[in-house]
């Protein structure tokens, strides 16, 4: 092997693999359903040049494996052993600390993102508990007949804390009150959203588009989590925890709303939508929802919601036998 | 104890007339209390227990081809899901790679005749078949249906009698791992012949050594955690009922504590085996001993604070988030160093291309590649959006069948003659390897493309748009449960009747090709003295003078 041709080799395959791995880290959003969140391009992007990186090793060291094994196969009838080369320190060095600058740069790198998603600021809503109390009163006022089992009160209690762990104000909301707040609650096998501000209850998530929404997130019985692929974000609802999730959507559309943790035989079909509304037709919508949610109308409307989906109709049955009566809802609210 | 004090070369008093030199096939099914048996009672059980695991898989991909719920019911559909899971963790890999492989070898590569506590090893053995009765018997019962984390609340209140015998099953394989771990530990500290210096100790025995101070440290962990919930279950308590002031993240943290390191313990040895397994079909030595030694060791130590990176979306504060993110990255480290050198140690060799070689140049492949997707899982940015979906399944298929399993098969391939004194058949051998590097590539590759698009795992019915790529895995999944059959008449058939292997059929330089095949009981008639280091390959042995730093551990 002559030494110039093989440096000239080596720097064209480094050429060829940067410029491939460019590209690929280019391509990486193909992968994903669309963005519809202010953090999915970041996301998007932090995974890009996850991937971009990703494929430069893959070639250098597949690269390497293939061409190591045809180059370096036994031949018929050698017999001999291969060179008894043990180690070459430099060459240690340098595959340890190439690695470990790129996880290094890596880390800090998903620090900064985890941060402009709101990562370091769950439970930075002022406000949350002042919404809460001025919708309660009306909705307990739905609740002639409570008939609750005895663990309910203790669980309902803790949802109201403020949350610790989610994804709260991005950098420059921190202090502010959100938009719009939703109280999120999972139960099998339905998502159950509720509008402290309106008195809305509904089995589909529906947001302004460019408006700061925070969902607090809760879970009646197992442990759930709420997933949007789109808005590239995920919290798990946990009993007796509280949860939240803030987050800017978009782009108008209808997103899927999957549950991410299995909470049962029916987990798969525990699925309902999120409705990212411009902000005209979001007010329209509460509009027209205060008013058809009039008190006595309420429970048939919480039958609705919970059997959108066609999977969810034993939902519908289902809820009574959860104890999900509007009076335990109104316990979301003290 | 004793026997490693026998000055080496001492020969052994002369064998009783009527003490047996070979064991005859029904021993294998008594309370034997010889390693090499052990090691075949676990090889076999496990891989019995992989059949049945790969046929739970097998339905589970039927059931996926369409997005409706057509082949199985929701409910038996997350039992053996659960099952599949924890089967092929705690009776195929865990018990294979560490009870099979770690029993057969680890004697053998150091120079002893047994493990330091036969009784103990052999005890450790025989709570595995009913670990496994428990979890098949299970199903009369429903089966445990809460997935093989069993997350509570789902745990407490789904089929209450099927998940505590799950529970009871996990806790004696548990055990058996601590009685194992402690066996291993022992025997390497002090049974090592007294010529073997640190630094000529196979690799796959520093392999062995890190994984049990890890199931040493985090098993009873799980086991505690594991007996809380089985007190919630049966006996009112409320360690984890959130309606009881019981609290369902500490079980997240418990169980993690153990069931990521259980990661380490199911790929460490398989590392090991591919230290033995490359040098010698390449006939060359191991680039970076010491390297990879140490890497072993800093994969147990840095495993052990990894843990909540299965917790991003749970309940997991901010700085622990960030913690996790960083020290998960970091384990890419180690690993990329032992990696490196494996491939480094192909450069200038004399590649056979065994079926024992392609598995474990397969493994290289795929084992990198699920590395890399680890990467992206570990910051916690990205994680968040893929976790609990079929990207995370797709990663750890890549980490555990196309490491672990690609590393079982490779081990089996490789140390075959040595166990029965048999070859098995190479052409079959590349049939296996062929079917199966297809199978699981196209059955797992796919799969990163479904969870980045939106969907979820653990679920018996999915979102229409997603048939087409379950189609794909579906065939895949098809393909490797066929890629078993040549390889188990491969087997059979080898066993009885393949042609003679000898005692060293690869020109292998550790202390097991010194003996018989397959090894007499007690190993050696004269204990072995070291002659060469395990991996001097092409040149003069390794000279004396670079008495390394292993002298002062």
């Amino acid at each position: 092997m002559e030494q110039i041709p093989g440096s000239i080799l080596t720097l064209a395959a480094g050429v060829v693999i940067t410029l491939l791995s460019l590209w690929a880290s280019q391509q990486s959003h193909l992968f994903f359903p669309e963005q519809a969140s202010e953090i999915a391009p970041l996301v998007d992007n932090l995974f890009g040049i996850m991937v971009g990186i990703a494929v430069a090793f893959f070639f250098v060291v597949q690269g390497a494996i293939v061409y190591f094994m045809i180059r370096y196969r036994q031949r018929p009838g050698d017999e001999e052993d291969g060179s008894p080369i043990r180690e070459n320190l430099p060459l240690e060095a340098f595959w340890t600390a190439i690695p470990a600058i790129i996880v290094i740069f890596l880390g800090i790198y998903s620090v900064d993102i985890f941060q402009q998603m709101g990562g370091f600021n769950p439970g930075d809503h002022a406000g949350h508990a002042m919404v809460g109390h001025k919708h309660s009163a009306a909705v307990v006022a739905q609740a002639p007949d409570m008939n609750m089992t005895s663990d309910v009160p203790m669980l309902l209690a803790q949802a109201d804390t403020s949350a610790e762990v989610g994804f709260g104000a991005s950098p420059e909301n921190v202090g502010k009150p959100p938009d719009v707040m939703v109280d999120v609650a999972g139960m099998q096998y339905a998502w159950i959203f509720t509008y402290p501000d309106s008195g809305i209850i509904s089995g589909e998530l529906h947001i302004p588009v460019g408006q700061d929404v925070q969902l607090n997130i809760s879970a009646k019985d197992v442990i759930h989590s709420f997933w949007v692929p789109q808005f590239r974000l995920k919290q798990d609802a946990i009993p007796g925890i509280p949860t939240e999730l803030r987050f800017k959507a978009t782009k108008p559309g209808a997103y899927p709303v999957v549950c991410a943790e299995l909470c049962g035989g029916y987990h798969g079909s525990m699925r309902t939508r999120v409705i990212a509304h411009t902000p005209e037709d979001y007010q329209a919508w509460v509009q027209q929802n205060t008013v058809a949610n009039a008190p006595q109308e309420s429970p048939v409307l919480l039958a609705q919601a919970a059997s959108m989906t066609p999977e969810n109709r034993m939902v519908a049955g289902h809820i009574h036998q959860m104890g999900i009566t509007p009076e335990t809802l109104a316990q979301l609210h003290p | 104890m004793a026997q490693a004090q026998l000055p080496v070369g001492t020969p052994l008093t002369t064998p009783e007339p009527e003490h047996p030199q070979a064991w005859k096939w029904y021993d294998y099914f008594t309370f034997n209390v010889d390693h090499k048996v052990i090691g075949i009672q676990y090889l076999v059980t496990a891989f019995f227990f992989y059949l049945v695991g790969g046929l739970m898989a097998v339905a589970m991909r039927a059931e996926l081809a369409t997005a409706d719920s057509d082949v199985l019911n929701p409910n038996l559909y997350n039992a053996f899901l659960t099952n599949h899971g924890t089967i092929m963790i705690f009776l195929w890999i865990v018990p294979a790679a560490i009870g099979g492989f770690g029993n057969y070898l680890v004697p053998l590569m150091v120079g002893a005749r047994d493990m330091a506590f036969p009784k103990l090893n052999a005890l450790a053995f025989w709570l595995n078949p009913p670990a496994g009765a428990l979890l098949i018997g299970s199903f009369f019962f429903g089966g445990a249906q809460s997935g093989w984390t069993s997350y509570p609340p789902l745990s407490l209140i789904t089929a209450n009698t099927a998940q505590s015998m799950w529970i009871l099953s996990i806790v004696l394989v548990g055990t058996s791992s601590i009685m194992g771990a402690l066996n291993f530990v022992v025997t390497i500290l002090k049974m090592k012949i007294p010529s073997m210096r640190w630094d000529q100790l196979p690799l796959f025995c520093w392999a062995i050594m890190a994984t049990s101070l890890l199931a040493l440290v985090s098993t009873p962990v799980l086991a505690a955690g594991l007996i809380l919930l089985l007190f919630d279950i049966n006996f009112g308590t409320s360690f984890f009922k959130p309606d009881a002031g019981g609290n369902v993240v500490i079980y997240q943290h418990l169980f993690w504590f153990y069931s990521h390191p259980a990661v380490y313990l199911m790929i460490l040895p398989i590392f090991g085996v591919m230290s033995e397994i490359i040098p010698i079909h390449a006939r060359k030595p191991i680039f970076g001993y010491k390297a990879i030694a140490y890497s072993s060791m800093a994969i147990c130590a840095v495993g052990l604070f990894v843990w909540v990176h299965h917790m991003f979306t749970s309940g997991t504060p901010p700085w622990m988030r960030m913690f996790f993110t960083i020290s998960t990255l970091i384990v890419a480290v180690p690993t990329g160093v032992k990696i490196f050198s494996w491939v480094a140690t192909l450069w200038g060799g004399k590649i056979r291309y065994t079926s024992a070689m392609l598995f474990a140049v397969g493994l290289l492949s795929m084992f990198f590649l699920g590395g890399l997707s680890g990467v992206t899982l570990g910051t916690a940015p990205v994680d968040i959006h893929v976790h609990d979906t079929y990207y995370v399944v797709a990663h750890f298929h890549y980490v555990l069948f196309g490491g672990s399993v690609f590393g079982l098969y490779a081990g089996i391939y490789h140390w075959f003659p040595k166990m029965t004194g048999r070859m098995l058949n190479e052409f079959w051998g590349k049939v296996h390897f062929v079917l199966t590097f297809i199978g699981t590539n196209l059955t797992f590759l796919p799969m990163h493309q479904l969870g980045l698009q939106g969907m979820p795992r653990r679920v018996a019915m999915y979102d229409p748009q997603f048939e087409s790529i379950n189609k794909l895995c579906t065939i895949g999944a098809f393909v490797l449960a066929f890629s078993v059959v040549p390889f188990l008449i491969n087997i059979i058939w080898s066993w009885s009747k393949g042609p003679k292997a000898g005692d060293n059929p690869w020109g292998g330089l550790s202390l097991e090709w010194t003996t018989a095949s397959p090894p007499m009981i007690e190993n050696w008639p004269v204990l072995p003295v070291l002659t060469t280091g395990p991996y001097d390959f092409g040149g003069p042995p390794e000279d004396d003078d670079d008495d390394s730093d292993f002298d002062d551990e």
